[in-house]
């Protein structure tokens, strides 16, 4: 058999290669090759096959055949055989496979052979990848080299009991006698491999540190060596720029952090040489910068005195304005960790931190950024959030959802009014509202409601953002339940804090189905918009949803169309303003706020102690008569809820858009009737459709002119003083009656309270009608009367009159 | 400590990966074609420090080699460019004039090299010259076995 192939010719046949298809060939060719020879057990070659094959297991090819071939090659007496049996047991064996065992004899041979270089070889590949088993089994043999005086051994027996350690935590102890002696050595590489393995120790078991500190009174010999680093001449084999062995330096400011931490007399010790090397280091090269680096992180860990902690920050700030990037990076990151404990120092550097914003670099606009937010207080959050706003306009999209949470999060925290707080929503919303994560839409929904002096503004601004732009999700998902909910507001034009825009409802409903008809919509935002639609138009829309593929779609499609069909009466009640919403923990990117949703809710005076329900299932929560509320918008009892999700679950109840008409009325007191079994303090729950309705006949108040008046009536469960009269108002006539206005006065010895109505529009020809409910109290039970003034617009001509209600049946008001 | 140390070209071929941890080899290939992927799509003068899952992720290219090394959290990333520096540094002094084929057709000795720099992670030797005169010494225990044994190298 001829002489396998050299490893370098066969290095250079496989480059020649020219696709990955003909290098595969070859390799193939090569490792069966290869293999037969394994299985001839040659020696002369083995060596020589096994190279190559580690060279086609860089390339990516498995290698696995091979692994029984190192161990040969380590058992062998040649040292080339060993030195790539070695290498070889590096690269494709490791502790999860059992071949690796067999090793430990070879290993604990070769750990007291005569050559050091092969004892190197054998420490190294211990030190590199031995496992739990092989370390415990050769622990001592280490601890002996660790002894010895050849400190080319000593080093690299320092390192392997680092591994040791850090696989077998237990046999610590038995290094400590050995570790003892190892600082006065003059050799650079011992000194740093001892310093290590006392930083491991120390690292791992409190009492080593304390041990160290206190009885081998580490610091003093520690800062002794350092200085003498300092202080020493030129040293060639050493010096890095100048420096005299920078590795060792940092190495040992490192371990004297350690020993610094919360130790006051340990701090006192280096305060010293920590001030020379800050202040005497050359900082004209990476290599000084690495070595202030260190000493920065070692001041700031320690019990330092203020003067030296100034020192740090200082030279961090000097830091942020060097040309190099990688400084002003580290700088950003070590500010970072600071930031917490100095904020007040940190603060100073503001403003050239938020310039880093503005750097070209990928990783220090992130770090900028993170030290940004965390930097925003009280003072300073106006100028901060221009400066962020302006980086979320311009920044990656890696960076936009972390930076729009972040915005959120600081928003919250210290927002200086309310007015900017959904100012600096809204430029979010308009700006990255795509990369706006999917919970901060129910966040700001919660926000929005519970700012309630705002609403007018909030629908208004919403409602003009979205006319312009329809492609950001969240901001349409925000938007279309606004305008849901406020939306009587926005039609009415009411806007103090700025130009009332005259939006009329089918104006608005455009808008609305535009978004349900674009293809940029979302089957989410779909959802919302749902909300907010009105009667006549609801109908033909929502009926396109009833087979929707999206289930969510579908059944609220559902729900709604029965709505209208069966329970119309009901349905102004149902679609009421939706009450303030508790806060629930907020996340962001840095912080997370645990309020577990037992926070106090912020609601302005309420006169009635807060109602207590668990969330409702959905198909209860239609049933759910809130009942009672003013048509004020201020929800005087509030519930403690989940967050709408994203899918918009549970208390998505329709907001009316119409007219509020009506006088105010005096707050009733209010009971929730709902059918979830988690009512809590005595508040009883009664089922709702008990057949009231079909108890007093329903009469007709007013027929004139086309116009008919029906009254169909309810008892308020469960007092039986007041009365619910739903009026329907229809049409006959072939022209529709416009701004229609229904108004009642009744005697004193009552109370009326007027809600919406559901339009003002009454369709001709008796192809819809308006609904509208009248709530009268009646505590003296008096025969029931009423005047009615009706107000309208037909053909053009506007209409009024005025009529008595006389012929209420007898038991509306017994 | 340094959990891992790759060289690539700027094709992306692997011509070095030192493993300091324990990973399965799958696992090896992921981070592999992570670090590349991340590395090689850096614009030039950008900032020589990423951010990946837990690691600090330092890279420098020489010539048409990136060394790219994966760092723990209290790693020290400005001393990480100088031992990068110190690793181009002994191979220069030991193949004289050092450029990526060197490399290629004597990995070996690379990994010779960086085993007598660094073990377990961490700086082994911090004397510029120790290093060249344990591989001189090493090469010659080689060849002195072989003289005796009168066989070829491989």
């Amino acid at each position: 058999m001829p002489a396998p192939i050299r490893l370098r010719e066969l290095i250079r046949t496989i480059r020649t290669a020219r696709t990955q298809a003909e290098e595969r060939e070859m390799i193939q060719k090569e490792c069966a090759a290869i293999r037969s020879s394994f299985r001839e057990e040659d020696n002369t070659y083995r060596c020589r096959n096994v190279a190559k094959l580690l060279y086609m297991h860089m390339l990516g090819y498995p290698a696995h055949f091979g692994q029984l071939e190192c161990l040969k090659l380590i058992a062998s007496q040649k040292f080339t055989d060993k030195r790539i049996g070695y290498l070889g047991a590096m690269l494709l064996l490791d502790e999860r496979q059992d071949v690796h065992l067999l090793m430990t004899n070879c290993i604990k041979n070769d750990l007291n052979h005569s050559t050091q270089y092969v004892q190197g070889l054998a420490l190294c590949t211990l030190g590199c990848m031995g496992s739990s088993e092989m370390c415990r089994d050769l622990a001592g043999e280490v601890e002996k080299l660790l002894k010895t005086s050849n400190s080319y051994l000593r080093k690299k027996a320092a390192l392997c009991a680092v591994h040791v350690i850090r696989k077998v935590p237990e046999l610590m102890e038995m290094f400590l006698p050995a570790t003892k002696n190892l600082l006065s050595e003059k050799n650079h590489g011992v000194l740093h491999t001892s310093v290590v393995l006392l930083t491991e120790m120390c690292e791992r078991s409190p009492d080593m540190l304390s041990h160290f500190r206190k009885v081998w009174l580490l610091v003093p010999q520690l800062v002794r060596i350092l200085k003498n680093l300092i202080m020493s001449g030129y040293s060639p084999e050493h010096d890095v720029s100048g420096i005299s062995d920078p590795f060792l330096q940092v190495r040992i400011l490192r371990l004297l952090r350690i020993l610094g931490r919360s130790d006051d007399d340990s701090s006192e010790a280096m305060n010293d040489i920590l001030a020379q090397v800050a202040t005497n280091t050359e900082t004209s090269k990476n290599v000084g910068n690495a070595i202030l680096y260190e000493t920065v992180l070692t001041i700031m860990d320690i019990k330092s005195e203020s003067g030296l902690r100034v020192l740090a920050i200082n030279i961090l700030g000097r830091f942020l304005l060097n040309n190099d990037k990688n400084i002003r990076y580290v700088a950003l990151t070590s500010l970072l960790k600071t930031v917490q404990t100095d904020h007040n120092a940190v603060q100073r550097h503001r403003s050239t931190i938020v310039d880093c914003l503005k750097d070209l670099d990928v990783s220090i606009k992130r770090r900028a950024m993170e030290l940004s937010f965390a930097l925003v207080n009280g003072n300073n959050i106006r100028g901060m959030m221009k400066e962020l706003l302006y980086f979320l306009d311009s920044c990656d999209p890696e960076f936009k959802a972390d930076c729009a949470s972040g915005v959120f999060l600081a928003a919250e925290k210290y927002a200086p009014s309310k007015r900017w707080h959904i100012d600096t929503i809204m430029r979010v919303l308009t700006t990255a509202g795509s990369y706006v994560r999917d919970d901060s839409v129910p966040n700001l929904i919660q926000l929005i409601t519970n700012s309630v002096e705002m609403h007018a503004y909030t629908v208004q601004r919403l409602y003009k953002a979205l006319l312009d732009d329809i492609s950001q999700q969240p901001l349409v998902q925000v938007s279309s339940w606004c305008i849901g909910e406020y939306g009587d507001l926005l039609v009415s034009g009411q806007c103090e804090e700025e130009e009332p825009i005259q939006v009329t409802e089918d104006e608005v409903l455009d808008v609305l189905e535009g978004l349900l008809l674009s293809n940029l919509s979302t089957p989410v935002t779909r959802g919302y918009s749902l909300l907010g639609e009105i009667l006549n138009r609801i109908k033909k829309v929502v009926s396109v949803y009833g087979s929707s593929i999206d289930v969510e779609l579908q059944q609220r499609a559902v729900e709604y169309n029965a709505l209208f069909k069966k329970y119309d009466h009901m349905r102004p009640a149902l679609l009421e303003r939706m009450p303030i919403m508790e806060k629930t923990a907020s996340n962001g990117p840095t912080e997370i706020v645990q309020t577990n949703g037992e926070t106090e809710p912020s609601v302005p005076d309420t006169k009635h102690p807060p109602l207590v329900t668990q969330p409702a299932n959905q198909a209860n929560d239609l049933l759910d008569l809130l009942g009672g509320n003013d048509v004020v918008p201020v929800i005087q009892t509030t519930l403690p809820t989940k967050p709408a999700s994203a899918g918009g679950e549970l208390l998505d109840l329709l907001g009316d858009l119409s007219l509020s008409g009506g006088p105010a009325p005096a707050p009733v007191p209010s009971v929730p009737v709902s059918q979830p079994p988690f009512l809590l303090d005595g508040l009883s729950s009664q089922p709702l459709f008990t057949d009231i309705a079909a108890v007093i006949p329903p009469m007709t108040a007013y027929n004139k002119n086309g116009l008919k008046i029906e009254f169909t009536f309810e008892r308020a469960n469960p007092n039986p003083n007041i009365a619910v009269i739903t009026i329907h108002a229809t049409n006959t006539t072939e022209a529709d009656m416009t701004e229609f206005v229904f108004q009642a006065a009744v005697p004193k010895t009552f109370q009326l309270q007027l809600l919406s109505p559901s339009s003002n529009i009454v369709p001709a020809l008796n192809q819809g009608s308006i609904t509208q409910i009248i709530r009268v109290l009646n505590p003296q039970k008096q025969q029931l009367r009423m005047r009615v003034k009706l107000t309208y617009t037909h053909k053009g001509l506007p209409v009024q009159d005025l009529a008595e209600v006389n012929n209420f049946p007898p038991q509306s008001w017994q | 400590m340094m959990r891992f140390l790759l060289l690539f070209s700027r094709q992306g071929k692997l011509r070095l990966q030192k493993w300091f941890i324990t990973v399965t080899e799958r696992e090896k290939k992921k981070m592999i074609r992570d670090m590349t992927l991340m590395v090689l799509a850096r614009p030039p003068r950008s900032c020589n420090f990423l951010h990946w899952r837990d690691l600090k992720i330092v890279y420098k290219r020489y010539a048409s080699l990136y060394f790219c090394c994966g760092l723990e959290e209290h790693d020290n990333e400005l001393l990480t460019l100088e031992i990068l520096h110190r690793y181009v540094e002994l191979l220069d002094k030991y193949f004289g004039n050092v450029c990526e084929l060197d490399i290629i057709f004597n990995f070996e000795k690379a990994y010779f090299i960086l085993d007598e720099f660094l073990m377990g992670g961490e700086i082994l030797e911090t004397s510029k010259t120790a290093v060249g005169t344990a591989m001189e010494e090493a090469a010659t225990l080689q060849e002195t076995m072989e003289e005796y044994m009168s066989k070829p190298t491989f």
